[in-house]
C-alpha cells in the first residue's frame, strides 16, 4: 500500500516513514481509521498545499499597502481574503516582513511546525536537527550556508514556532520589478524566501 | 480560564526554570532566560495538559516573547540576533 506522501520522502526520512507506518497500522488495527481514509485525506490535503499559495499572498502584499498592513496585523484574516481560509483553518497565521535592515527566519526547534498548506511539504533540512538547533544559535552562519550573506548591519529575528501559530515571511520586493503584475511577481517568490533562508 | 492578558506588551518576563517529566512546549534553551512580550495571541489549550489527556486542559494566552541572542548564548558576535518564541502564560513569570 502506498500513500501520496511517500513521493516526497528522502533517504534520511526512511526511519521516520517506518515509524509513521507502524502508527498507521496500530490506528487501523484499533478500528480508528483505514488505509483508504488516510490516502484520501492526504490526497486532498496535498492537492491544495503548495508554495504557490504563499507566493500569491506575498505578491499581493508587495502591490497593496493596505493589504500588507492587514496581513501583518492578522495573517489568518488577510489570507482568508484571498480565499485561503480553508488552508489556515487549523492554525493561526502570523506574517512577518523583511525590511532593508531586518531579516526574519522561521524555525521549529521542538519538532517541525510549518505552514504546510501555504508552502507545500516541508523540506527535509527544515526538519533536520542541525537546522533546528543552529538557527536559534547562529542564524547568520546558517543563512550564509544557504547562500544568503546578509550585510553585518542587517539584524536577524528568528521565530521559533513553539505554539499553534504558523509563520510566513514576506521577503523584500526585488528592485527592478515595478512593471510586473501580480502573477509575474508571485513567480519570483520561492519557498525558501518565505521561510527566510533565501532573499526572495 | 485566565482573565485576559496578564503580561501586557513590553512586559519583561522570565521563562520559568522547570523540568517537567511530561510533554511541554517550553524549549529547554529558553528556560531561566528573560525577554520582552512583543505580541499576545488568542488563548490555546495548554499542550502539557492535552498531552496528559486531561479532560479540561487549561486554556491560556500565548505570548510572543523576544529574547536577545546575547541573553541566550553570551555576548559573542554570533549572538547579535533575537529569538522570538510563542509561550503559554504559565511558562512565564514576571521579571524585575
Amino acid at each position: 500500500m502506498t500513500s501520496p506522501h511517500q513521493h516526497h520522502e528522502h533517504h534520511e526520512d526512511v526511519p521516520v516513514a517506518a515509524r509513521v507506518r507502524r502508527l498507521e497500522e496500530r490506528l487501523i488495527a484499533a478500528g480508528l481509521t483505514t488505509d483508504d481514509e488516510i490516502d484520501d485525506l492526504l490526497t486532498r490535503f496535498y492537492a491544495d498545499a503548495s508554495p504557490v499559495n504563499g507566493a500569491r499572498i506575498v505578491a499581493r502584499a508587495w502591490t497593496d499597502e493596505q493589504f500588507r498592513d492587514r496581513l501583518l496585523a492578522d495573517g489568518s484574516a488577510a489570507a482568508a481574503e484571498l480565499g485561503f481560509g480553508p488552508q489556515t483553518s487549523d492554525y493561526q497565521l502570523r506574517v512577518v516582513a523583511n525590511t532593508a535592515d531586518r531579516h526574519n527566519v522561521i524555525v521549529c526547534t521542538l519538532c517541525s511546525c510549518y505552514p504546510l498548506s501555504l508552502l507545500g511539504p516541508s523540506p527535509s533540512w527544515y526538519r533536520s536537527l542541525a537546522y533546528r538547533s543552529r538557527t536559534v544559535r547562529e542564524p547568520r552562519a546558517v543563512l550564509a550556508e544557504f547562500g544568503l550573506n546578509l550585510p553585518a548591519a542587517t539584524g536577524i529575528d528568528v521565530w521559533d514556532s513553539t505554539s499553534e501559530i504558523r509563520y510566513l515571511v514576506v521577503p523584500v520586493r526585488p528592485a527592478g520589478t515595478d512593471g510586473l503584475d501580480q502573477d509575474e511577481l508571485a513567480a519570483l517568490v520561492t519557498r525558501n524566501g518565505m521561510i527566510g533562508t533565501a532573499a526572495v | 480560564m485566565t482573565d485576559g492578558v496578564r503580561f501586557p506588551l513590553g512586559s519583561r518576563v522570565r521563562a520559568r526554570t522547570i523540568d517537567p517529566d511530561h510533554h511541554t512546549r517550553l524549549p529547554r534553551y529558553l528556560r531561566g532566560h528573560t525577554g520582552e512580550v512583543v505580541a499576545a495571541a488568542a488563548p490555546e489549550p495548554l499542550p502539557d495538559d492535552v498531552a496528559r489527556g486531561r479532560a479540561e486542559p487549561r486554556v491560556e494566552t500565548v505570548y510572543a516573547v523576544r529574547f536577545h541572542g546575547s541573553e541566550l548564548w553570551g555576548s559573542d558576535p554570533a549572538s547579535s540576533h533575537t529569538v522570538i518564541a510563542d509561550l503559554w502564560e504559565c511558562y512565564l513569570e514576571e521579571a524585575r
